[in-house]
């Protein structure tokens, strides 16, 4: 029975993805694949210069509806293990937001859950993204394009209310 | 029951949570949506466009028409940015 291990972290601290990465390998040699998606504050919004974010989060829901997610990731796809780390309060241009990383024996699963998982931390976890910006700050509207991606995964995932 | 507010939602209420007790006839989160909104101006702001705040109670997302009976904390929040 292969075991799976599971790593869900927030924090305000910025964190290594390599290290992270190493971590789910580690003294293993059923694993045959690892996906790391790796989520970066740029320093523009909408094509207007910021100087950072800051992230909202609701402690406990978040956690928990993380977890929800990582649960179904595991009911459709055979993976080994996965990592979610999310940061939150104030980030600068260039540091890690957000790290989801799939391990499993073969590559699919690895992305196709590494991909699942993304679209529904950017629509489904209570997240939001403040912009600092010379102007002012303003909160990050969000995107029609992030509802349609975690849409595509239907319907195991819509049993929730949306 | 205690109410949880985050981002712009928490910035027009004026505050990040309070303990409230609906009168008899709110019986959803959009009824209580309708009822906070009448409370005063920031509320009214607050919850002018209801169709694009989204709840949860208890830590799950849910739909307008859930009913509230039971719940010891709904939040009210735009919609999720993260990632």
């Amino acid at each position: 029975m292969a075991s799976m291990t599971t790593t869900i972290r927030l924090q305000r601290e910025a964190f290594d993805v390599a290290a992270e990465a190493a971590a789910m390998t580690r003294g293993r040699t059923d694993i045959g694949a690892v996906v790391t998606f790796t989520g970066i504050c740029r320093a523009d919004e909408n094509g207007a210069p910021i100087a950072a974010l800051t992230l909202e989060h609701y402690p406990g829901m978040a956690e928990a509806e993380i977890a929800r997610h990582v649960e179904e990731a595991y009911a459709r796809w055979p993976l080994l293990g996965v990592t979610v780390i999310h940061r939150y309060g104030r980030i600068e241009p260039g540091e890690v937001i957000v790290l989801v990383a799939t391990t499993s024996s073969h590559r699919q699963a690895a992305f196709s859950a590494a991909s699942f998982l993304m679209d529904y931390l950017k629509t489904r976890a209570p997240f939001w993204k403040q912009v600092e910006a010379p102007t002012g700050t303003a909160w990050v509207e969000a995107k029609t394009a992030d509802d349609a991606a975690a849409d595509r995964w239907s319907p195991l995932s819509r049993k929730a209310a949306k | 029951m205690k109410l949880v507010y985050f981002a712009w939602v928490r910035e027009r209420v004026g505050k990040a949570e309070e303990q409230i007790d609906p009168p008899t006839g709110v019986i959803t989160v959009g009824d209580l949506m309708a009822w906070l909104a009448g409370r005063d101006e920031q509320y009214a702001y607050a919850f002018e466009n209801a169709k694009v705040i989204r709840a949860a109670i208890d830590h799950r997302h849910v739909r307008p028409d859930a009913v509230i009976a039971g719940a010891s904390e709904i939040a009210f929040f735009p919609p999720m940015t993260g990632g």
